[in-house]
């Protein structure tokens, strides 16, 4: 009877196990999440009304989350009259660089600019395929003549790496992000109140690494590339 | 005092103009899933438990079933746009930078100047209702200075939410989902069986299965905000937090960003990884992940490290 008593129930774990398997097999993330807390209050011994009651309370105490929504109509205004079209105009004027240096400047105005709340002025679609990556790919064959084929998949994959390196180590800088409100969600349900300044702040070394080394990688790839051309152009001068 | 509620009853109309212009738009699903989470930033704080939890089932039924859709209301065309960005030129970015620097600047100077009266906003919440307040003030001034039709605003903030669909509400849905793990006491059962696995008392290596367990969780579902609630219930908070008396802010906030390690290594971040390497045609649909690779480890080590010395050798 005791021994009953003691042991401990694991069926609430069945929980994430849910929420891995649901996302791993691209269900609908919404329901794959109320799910998994169904599930999850259901076997740790909830009756269903109460764990409706819990789920209902959590989602109105996290309001503050969505909140960050309401700026929208001032992006989606700045747009109309042409905000992406200005920020390519400031990727474009970056020409004239090495790919080096023009990834690496691109990766910093991805940072910066995610840092302050604009992190939909990049992007693939946006600003990768129509402007960074050709003017990557223009830039090395400036410095080191025609690419093969592996050189220029190469600067290509490496100009949309950059996106995303500048996008998610930028991001979490602005307090007001999806991130880290749902950082400060989480922690606030297990009794640790912290404010969105407080976790975006320790953002700020991840960012800076990240920005040292990426950097560091995209101009490797630029001197490994006139390296592999200075061998035979040295057997040609012999 | 000014309380996170005055910011809910603004928020309120902004989902109550979006539903209301998808009706009009006939796009039903729309109307119904901007309309329920108008209602829930108007009566949410009204309503019992019970009703906010059969409005949260309401919502995912409607984004389950496929009900929202992508909108195109009017807007300028590319040829307009690229005629407007040269005529208003940088000044674009200003009205954006409006929104942080209201709730940076405002925030340090109600914490540490005399300025604001003690206790105008509720505690913790001051830079959230700043930034309330700073959408206000941009949205006024770009109204102003461009001088936009009545309706743009609105359909342009619609587009935009439209586009993002039902991810829009899905990081509130998994703090949610971590609140009911933590009421279902996830934690302690995990927190239990992990303390006799992982040798007692030793720090560094919880950290070390803590930003693994964030990178590979993230690596499976493709999306390290899943995998947060997730290792926070099951590492991060009564191991890392309780146990061992770290500080809760560098786990959390570091703890998400080893798990966006993660989401540069996995073809299941689809959107980031794979999309790219479609658009930009490249052959191999993995290059891009093969080009983040060498970023992605180092840095990952460099979040351990990060969490090692700052939750722990700093804060104690």
């Amino acid at each position: 009877m005791d021994e009953a008593e003691v042991a401990t129930n694991y069926w609430p774990l069945l929980g994430i196990v849910l929420v891995v398997i649901g996302f791993a097999l691209r269900f609908n993330p919404l329901m794959v999440v109320v799910g998994a807390a169904l599930a999850t209050g259901l076997l740790a011994g909830f009756d269903l009304g109460a764990v409706v009651e819990a789920l209902g309370k959590a989602f109105n105490d996290n309001r503050y989350i969505s909140v960050t929504w309401i700026i929208l109509p001032v992006i989606g205004l700045l747009e109309r009259y042409g905000l992406q079209q200005r920020a390519r105009g400031m990727i474009v004027a970056m020409r004239g660089a090495t790919m080096g240096r023009l990834l690496t400047a691109y990766l910093l105005f991805r940072q910066i600019t995610a840092a302050i709340g604009m992190k939909d002025i990049g992007g693939h679609p946006q600003t990768v395929r129509p402007i960074v990556a050709p003017m990557a790919e223009a830039a090395a064959e400036k410095s080191h003549g025609a690419l093969g084929e592996d050189e220029r998949e190469k600067v290509l994959a490496m100009s949309a790496a950059t996106d995303n390196v500048g996008l998610f180590f930028g991001e979490d800088i602005f307090f007001a992000i999806a991130s880290i409100l749902l950082i400060q969600g989480v922690l606030e349900s297990a009794g640790y109140p912290l404010t969105p300044f407080q976790l975006a702040v320790w953002a700020i070394p991840t960012a800076i690494f990240a920005f040292i080394i990426h950097g560091w990688r995209i101009n490797a790839l630029d001197r490994r590339l006139s390296k592999v051309r200075e061998a035979p152009k040295a057997e040609g001068s012999v | 005092m000014i309380t996170l509620d005055w910011l809910y009853w603004l928020a309120g109309p902004f989902f109550a103009v979006w539903a209301i212009l998808s009706l009009r738009d006939q796009r039903y699903g729309n109307a119904a899933f901007w309309g329920l989470l108008a209602g829930s930033f108007f009566f949410g704080s009204d309503l019992s438990d019970f009703a906010n939890g059969v409005l949260v089932l309401a919502l995912v039924a409607i984004a389950g079933f496929g009900g929202l859709k992508r909108s195109e209301p009017e807007t300028t065309s590319l040829e307009q746009r690229d005629d407007l960005a040269r005529e208003f030129g940088n000044y674009l970015f200003l009205p954006a930078l409006i929104v942080p620097i209201t709730a940076v600047a405002g925030t340090l100077l109600y914490n540490y100047t005399p300025l604001f009266p003690v206790d105008l906003f509720e505690e913790r919440r001051e830079t959230l209702i700043l930034y309330g307040v700073g959408v206000v003030i941009a949205l006024v001034a770009a109204v102003v200075w461009l001088r936009p039709p009545a309706l743009a605003p609105a359909e342009e903030g619609r587009r935009l939410i439209d586009s993002i669909g039902w991810a829009a509400i899905l990081p509130q849905m998994l703090a949610s989902l971590g609140a009911v793990f933590a009421l279902a006491g996830v934690g302690e059962i995990i927190g239990g069986a992990a303390q006799s696995v992982i040798p007692d008392g030793s720090v560094f290596l919880t950290v070390l299965v803590f930003a693994l367990g964030m990178a590979l969780f993230t690596m499976i579902m493709g999306n390290a905000f899943a995998a947060f609630p997730v290792m926070a219930a099951a590492i991060g908070i009564p191991l890392l937090i309780e146990a061992y008396d770290g500080d809760p802010a560098v786990i959390g906030a570091v703890g998400m960003l080893a798990g966006f390690c993660g989401t540069l290594l996995t073809p299941m971040a689809a959107n980031f990884n794979i999309v790219p390497a479609v658009l930009l045609e490249l052959k191999d649909k993995n290059a891009v992940i093969r080009q983040q690779v060498g970023t992605a480890i180092p840095l990952w080590i460099c979040n351990v490290a990060i969490i090692y010395v700052g939750a722990f050798l700093l804060w104690n």
